[in-house]
């Protein structure tokens, strides 16, 4: 560790010197650079107004809702079972695990509970649309720093677990597959054994990842000691996932708050690193991507028999009450506060998505920065720009 | 400051909630008569509702002193009941059983939610403590009973959670509420002219507005059915429900 506290040691003097030497010779008024809305660093459409001061950053302003869908209102005139249709679409890249926090959300107000095998299928679905979202981050950092190759090795593998999710719901990305109360269907004949099979492409990958990415040097040089948010920061701008585990705090949902799901069955481990830079965060995410290899194939050799629904009323009313349930997404921590006065649809429902709060951190993060870096640090947040908006 | 509490309705059903009592006895020690209602699911979760002068303070003491290091979100609630109804009552809707005046009279009567509240407009905001994993949901009362509709303000927490930032801007723009203290309240998402608050129930959602829900000019006619019997113990659960046979009147589904 000691070699990257030298580096970023360094880092801290050639940024003082540059400081120094940008205001004595360039006393510029400063100029203005529009990044995006369309730019491939940003899944989505994000508009930053960055005012610059040669190659740096003096002040960045992200402007947002060029998809704002408007949601919340929209789950207002809608019954509960209509609602997981919407919300599928908010992280694109991980849509079952966005129903789960809705669908448990409502099944606390109504005061039931998934069978056991629902749970643990929630668990599986759950986890490889973590692996599907988080594989594509992997390969799409390396092309931000100019490396194509990756995101290809990506598409390619990510798209074994995404045929497996499409095989059990239907869905390649809007799986709408989550009841309350259980599942839709229940898994197809040979599935587990296919997932099994499809799991051992996404382990070759993250040691591929390794061995093209982890330990390069141009990789290292443009993510070491770039970005760097610690850990109190982090949680003042609510900053959740692995982009907080990476600045060192140890705390994940599935872990210690594992509503509903079939986490505390199985053997795994949370990773965290100290350096809350760039690099930190694209670590812990190849490690989270291993992990969750290790809770499917856990999970998937020992599904419980029974029913994948429990006993529901045909038209669901749910019970006046509030609820806030929250899970461990793949761009971190997704919760729903849901209100109900009774009746057939929410009164009201706040969607707190990850991708929001992460964010809301790069005015503060990107000031001072130079802007080629800019695209790192946009990268290794990893965001949606679904997530945000909503 | 009144009570409520109700159970938490799960298998191990926690009688008392120890870690949150204490908590609530500290904050309540701390505010005093600022802290209007409570409510206690124990082993679940904590409402606190809080006197508005209080709120900025609220966000000082609790990250610094209780530890609430995580901001989590902030956000409005709008509880009057929405004069467009559900905007499902189109002619489909009242063949489904979907429009049920009843029950409308009812959502219409019920309360404003867990730890109540006074006003039309509520301010929600959840903090979190890492270190004993609770989480917590303050909300205070927006302006007057009678306050008109143009003029809310309450603090702000950007000074605690600089991240309440765009949490309180979005807040803004969806329910005119603004912050006073915050460092540049302008619109999040939508565009500067845009004009009302999206998120107030009076704020028609014109999609419906102007196409019925389900879309009723969509709607084909049904081929006919053959009569199911009906299960034997069916209930009115889904469970029960046997998995439809395929219809042989449908020509497509022969095919």
């Amino acid at each position: 560790m000691t070699a990257v506290s030298d580096r970023r040691q360094l880092a801290y003097i050639a940024a003082q010197a540059a400081d120094a030497r940008v205001n004595v010779e360039l006393e510029a008024e400063g100029m203005t650079l529009n990044i995006g809305p369309q730019h491939p660093a940003t899944h989505g459409t994000l508009r930053i107004v960055a005012r610059l001061d040669g190659e740096q950053v003096i002040e960045a302003d992200p402007i947002m809702g060029y998809m704002h869908r408007g949601y919340e209102k929209l789950a207002e005139v809608r019954t509960y079972p209509q609602v997981t249709t919407l919300i599928n679409r908010i992280d694109w890249l991980g849509s079952f695990a966005n129903e789960v926090p809705f669908i448990l959300a409502a099944e606390q107000l109504m005061d039931i509970e998934a069978p056991p095998r629902a749970q643990h299928i929630r668990t599986i679905l759950f986890e490889m649309a973590r692996i599907a979202n988080l594989t594509l981050f992997l390969g799409d950092m390396g092309v931000q720093l100019g490396a194509v190759t990756p995101v290809f090795y990506a598409f390619r593998d990510r798209e074994h677990i995404l045929n497996q999710i499409e095989a059990a719901t239907g869905g390649r990305f809007h799986p709408n597959f989550d009841r309350i109360g259980g599942l839709k269907d229940d898994l197809p004949a040979g599935w587990v054994a296919e997932t099994k099979e499809s799991l051992g492409h996404i382990t070759k990958f993250c040691n591929l990842m390794d061995d093209l990415l982890i330990g390069n040097e141009i990789f290292e040089a443009r993510t070491r000691g770039i970005g760097v948010v610690p850990a109190d920061v982090a949680l003042s701008y609510g900053l959740s996932g692995a982009n907080v585990r990476a600045s060192g705090v140890d705390w994940d949902l599935r872990r210690d708050n594992p509503v509903g799901l079939a986490y505390d069955k199985v053997d795994w481990k949370v990773w965290t690193h100290p350096d809350g830079d760039s690099f930190a965060r694209y670590w812990v995410r190849l490690q989270e991507v291993r992990e969750s290899v290790k809770i499917v194939e856990q999970l998937l050799d020992t599904i419980p028999s029974g029913p994948i629904m429990a006993k529901v009323p045909r038209i669901i009313k749910v019970p006046e009450g509030e609820a806030y349930v929250e899970t461990e997404n793949p761009l971190g921590v997704m919760g729903y506060y849901v209100v109900s006065k009774g009746g057939l649809n929410p009164f009201r429902v706040k969607i707190r998505s990850a991708s929001f709060s992460n964010m809301s951190i790069t005015p503060w993060l990107l000031k001072g920065t130079y802007v080629p870096d800019v695209i790192t640090i946009l990268a290794s947040l990893y965001f949606i720009l679904g997530d945000i908006d909503r | 400051m009144t009570d409520t509490t109700t159970e938490a309705p799960d298998d191990e059903v926690v009688e008392t909630d120890e870690a949150r009592e204490a908590l609530l006895e500290a904050i309540g020690s701390e505010f005093g008569d600022a802290i209007i209602e409570t409510h206690l699911v124990p082993g679940r979760d904590l409402w606190i509702r809080i006197d508005p002068a209080a709120w900025a303070d609220t966000a000082t003491y609790l990250r610094n002193r209780q530890r609430f290091r995580f901001f989590n979100w902030l956000s409005a609630i709008d509880w009057m009941p929405s004069p467009f109804g559900r905007s499902m009552d189109s002619e489909v809707d009242k063949l489904v059983g979907a429009v049920d005046e009843e029950e409308a009279a009812e959502e219409e009567e019920a309360g404003t939610g867990y730890a109540g509240g006074a006003t039309r407009f509520q301010i929600v905001a959840r903090v979190h403590n890492l270190s004993t994993l609770q989480g917590l949901t303050l909300k205070a009362d927006i302006g007057d009973a009678d306050a008109s509709a143009e003029s809310l303000s309450i603090g702000t927490w950007t000074h605690e959670y600089p991240g309440a930032n765009w949490h309180e801007r979005e807040v803004y723009e969806m329910y005119g509420i603004s912050f006073e203290g915050h460092p540049g309240l302008r619109k999040l998402y939508l565009p500067g002219d845009f004009e009302g608050h999206p998120l107030r129930k009076d704020f028609p959602l014109l999609a419906r507005i102007v196409k019925p829900w389900p879309g009723i000019v969509d709607v084909e006619p049904m081929p006919e059915l053959p009569e199911k019997p009906e299960p034997a113990a069916a209930g009115d659960t889904a469970a029960e429900a046997p998995a439809d046979a395929p219809s042989t009147e449908n020509p497509e589904d022969t095919q």
